[in-house]
């Protein structure tokens, strides 16, 4: 490990962080490209005495005709916009609404990532000083990673009832495996000279693992609260489902479920939303990152 | 052995010169400037200098792993890029690069296999080479359970598995320890006494390049350039003895003297350069 | 839920572990496991808990044993979701990757796009897929594991396939060989590590897919209708035996995987301990 400068940022910094933008709008757009292409060769017949409002007049039977691709199944593009924007006869549109779901349901993902992650790191930084115990609980840490913890959910949402904190102790549940074990991998990436270095300065413990350790963990870090970002969205959906909540996204999916027949487009619309909160999610931990680690070696983009 | 050139000129270097960096970008570093070096048949010609003086890249243009700005490289009277692919070299690098996935016998197989040679011609090659360098019995074992040393030694077998015309070689015993490389040095010597393969070999260490050569190009650094070369009239067959006589000494002295004060330069302004260079992040 | 990309390979000689070692790896997790397991135990009695969502590991044992024929016929139900939403996600997951890797023009559009629909919970098209599928049929749940699962294989195979020893480029440079042929011999085998870790996370990654969009609808006899509808009941002790069904399942598999890998790349040396 040197102690060197950090190198001078090129220039192509701004493209570099654009290109991996570019690069997913145009697969998002050859998606829709191809949502409506399907419909077009294989979906139920376009009869559109003026698209959208364009005056232009489209009658087209599809020359085949795949289940999958009639307009219940896969609602044309337009209809889920206007899902987003049917206003309802509380005067909030279809956008408004699923945006406060999402935002009840990130309350209680993010809350239990805090508190998940909190713990993790925690439990590491001890694990970490204390031999024997890593010994014993590493292996049953990594063992429970293969227990589908997600499939708790609906349980103890239900059974602890207590509202969207239930939802707060499943994403904290679902953080702190991938947190502890990335943090005592990080704790323990660091470079044994820097400590080396520190003791020869008589430092504390308390200010090696400020000053080495827990920098040394941070990318260990990022990678798994990329990953408990996204379970943590995942465990707070799972866990409204059978709960009975209809204020988050796993009660709007129900609900959408439910009326599916009448408006298909409404259970699109929340699944895009969720999908949304889901990227926004991790693209905020993404953001973190790069600015945590500025000064230090670049990763790769996304580094996911 | 691969067809060596007829006039016992196997490598010329004539006018070469190296330019990174776009041309109007402001940041461009001149590599190398101006070299001319004619390697004949069955030499030993080591490359040494320090760092920045470009001599790894001079060893890469004429792999035609890398494409000079100017001037031209011909090997075995042909353009470097058609020595290459005409497979007349065989490059052993500072790091072995072996295949983890393969065992030593099949990583000195690799460059047969490109070939297309039928697989008893490869066995039989390999072992043959794997017996040059006195691993023989380490064919079946994997690259990561051999040691440093032993590791370039496959390194070697596999770049002389078809019979190259020209060895090139990169700093290959950099990373080892000084007793290991006193030892790879002896062993490197004897394999080319038994092939007679031409070599250039790029290294930093005086008492090897002296050991181990027939001539000794010193280079100096931004921009490279050969300096000096000095003609080791050392006796053919070398031994332990060798870096005990008064004349190795001699001429040990004598490469240490020309890097130190090329064309008049002092230390001082060199300790820039390297710098200067590494920051560009562009090194030899 | 994302692939842990980092896979260490040694140069160093491969000691095979002494029974001494053997026995300081092995003592302190069953040590803890069972006290954990006691300590559980006598948590529930002392404290009188009700079955509420935590019933004791007795109690669990006790269902388990009740209720093992439907359990065991709700298990192999899923277990032909999770096999084959793993096939169908790994097959494309490779494949995509591999081409992407090949072809250069995608991969500068479809890395980056995979690498944030990783972050989608994909769970919620459970509902559409069932439409789509039929709610009543294994095929709309596996598609759900085999989405889940394609992500990190695509990913994890195309960054094996990429991330060579730039030396080792150079060498087969110098030998003039084929794309073909540095495809074959370098990059391929280059990738195995890599795709075999996204295969250990694939593993409960199709394990709770499936599990989890059962939850959505589902015939009764599947795992996850299973747990709804015991929990539904506050027949807590048995949707945890179920629970534990489905975590045999997935440790199963990821052993599976991991002694495949030994057998397939013998070479690479993975860290088990930080494997996400």
């Amino acid at each position: 490990m040197t102690l060197a400068a950090p190198p001078a940022r090129p220039a192509s910094t701004l493209a570099a962080s654009v290109r991996p933008v570019a690069g997913f709008l145009m697969v998002l757009l050859a998606l829709v490209v191809g949502w409506e292409l399907i419909k077009w060769f294989a979906g139920d017949p376009w009869r559109y005495p003026s698209f959208l409002g364009t005056g232009i007049a489209i009658e087209h039977t599809p020359p085949f005709h795949l289940n999958q691709a009639s307009d219940i199944n896969l609602p044309h593009v337009w209809d889920v916009i206007a899902a987003f924007a049917a206003v309802d006869a509380a005067g909030h549109s279809g956008f408004e609404s699923l945006v406060g779901a999402a935002l009840f349901t990130l309350r209680g993902a993010l809350v239990g990532f805090a508190l998940g992650a909190a713990f993790g790191m925690a439990l590491a930084i001890l694990l970490v000083h204390v031999r024997i115990l890593e010994r014993a609980l590493v292996p049953l840490v990594v063992a429970s990673q293969t227990i589908p913890i997600v499939a708790l959910a609906p349980i103890i949402v239900v059974g602890l009832q207590a509202g969207w904190f239930g939802i707060a102790i499943v994403a904290s549940y679902l953080t702190f495996f991938p947190v502890t074990i990335a943090a005592i991998r990080g704790l323990r990436s660091a470079d044994p000279r820097a400590i080396e270095l520190m003791r020869s300065y008589a430092a504390d413990r308390r200010s090696i693992l400020k000053n080495v350790r827990i920098p040394a963990a941070y990318p260990y870090l990022f990678t798994a609260f990329k990953v408990s970002a996204t379970a943590s969205i995942v465990g707070a959906i799972v866990g409204e489902l059978p709960s009975g909540f209809r204020e988050g996204l796993g009660g709007s999916i129900l609900l959408g479920m439910q009326y599916y027949t009448l408006s298909p487009a409404d259970l699109w619309a929340t699944v895009i939303v969720a999908a949304g909160l889901g990227m926004v999610a991790f693209l905020a931990v993404v953001v973190a990152e790069r600015l945590t680690l500025r000064n230090q070696r670049p990763v790769g983009t996304l580094g996911a | 052995m691969k067809a060596a050139a007829r006039g016992g000129e196997v490598v010329r270097l004539e006018g070469v010169s190296m330019v990174f960096g776009a041309a109007g970008s402001g940041r461009q570093v001149e590599a190398l400037r101006d070299i001319d070096l004619a390697v004949g048949r069955g030499e030993f010609v080591s490359l040494i200098g320090p760092s920045g003086c470009g001599k790894s890249t001079l060893l890469r243009i004429v792999g035609d792993l890398v494409s000079p700005t100017g001037g031209t490289a011909t090997v075995n009277d042909k353009p470097a890029r058609q020595a290459r692919l005409d497979r007349d070299y065989g490059m052993v690098f500072q790091a072995p690069v072996l295949f983890d996935w393969r065992t030593v016998q099949k990583n000195v197989e690799l460059p047969l296999e490109i070939t297309g040679a039928p697989a008893g011609q490869r066995a039989a090659k390999a072992q043959a080479m794997l017996e040059l360098v006195e691993l023989a019995e380490f064919g079946g074992h994997r690259p990561w359970q051999l040691s440093g040393g032993m590791q370039q030694r496959v390194a070697i077998a596999r770049a002389l598995a078809l019979d190259p015309a020209i060895l090139l070689m990169d700093e290959p015993f950099g990373a080892l320890d000084e007793m290991t490389r006193e030892r790879m040095n002896l062993e490197l010597h004897r394999i080319w006494g038994q092939t007679g393969t031409t070599v250039i070999f790029v290294t930093h260490s005086i008492p090897e390049a002296v050991f181990l050569s027939t001539r000794v190009v010193v280079m100096s650094a931004r921009p490279g350039r050969i300096s000096t070369i000095v003609p080791i009239d050392l006796p053919r067959d070398r031994s332990v003895e060798t870096r005990e006589m008064e004349r190795y000494f001699k001429l040990v002295t004598e490469v240490r003297e020309a890097l130190r004060a090329p064309d008049g330069e002092s230390p001082g302004e060199r300790v820039e350069d390297l710098a200067r260079v590494q920051a560009e992040g562009l090194s030899a | 839920m994302t692939a842990d990309l980092l896979v260490e390979r040694g140069w160093r000689q491969r000691t095979s572990a002494g029974a001494a070692q053997q026995a300081r790896d092995i003592v302190p997790p069953v040590v803890a496991f069972v006290a954990l397991i006691v300590l559980w135990e006598v948590l529930v009695r002392a404290l009188n808990l009700k079955q509420f969502i935590l019933p004791g590991p007795l109690a669990i044992a006790a269902a388990w044993q009740e209720n093992l024929p439907v359990l065991v016929s709700a298990a192999t139900y899923t277990l032909g979701e999770i096999l084959a939403g793993l096939a169908i996600g790994v097959t494309a997951g490779i494949v995509v990757g591999a081409a992407a890797a090949r072809f250069g023009a995608i991969r500068g559009s479809l890395l980056p796009f995979a690498i944030v629909a990783n972050s989608v919970p994909i769970i919620a098209f459970a509902p559409i897929f069932n439409n789509w599928f039929g709610s009543d049929n294994q095929f709309s749940k596996a598609m759900i594991a085999a989405v889940l699962v394609f992500f990190p294989v695509m990913i994890n195979t195309l960054r094996g396939l990429l991330n060579v020893d730039p030396a080792a480029l150079e060498l087969l440079r110098s030998y003039a060989a084929p794309e073909r042929t540095v495809f074959r011999s370098l990059r391929v085998p280059n990738s195995l590590p890599f795709i075999f870790t996204a295969l250990r996370v694939a593993t409960t990654l199709a394990t709770i897919g499936a599990i989890v969009s059962e939850y959505f609808a589902a015939p009764r006899g599947s795992l996850g209708q299973y747990i709804a509808t015991q929990s539904a009941f506050l027949a807590f002790e048995r949707s945890w035996a179920a629970i534990v069904f489905a975590a045999a399942i997935g440790i199963g598999l990821y052993l599976f995987v991991v002694a495949l890998e030994r057998v397939v790349s013998p070479w690479a040396r993975v860290q088990t301990a930080g494997d996400q």
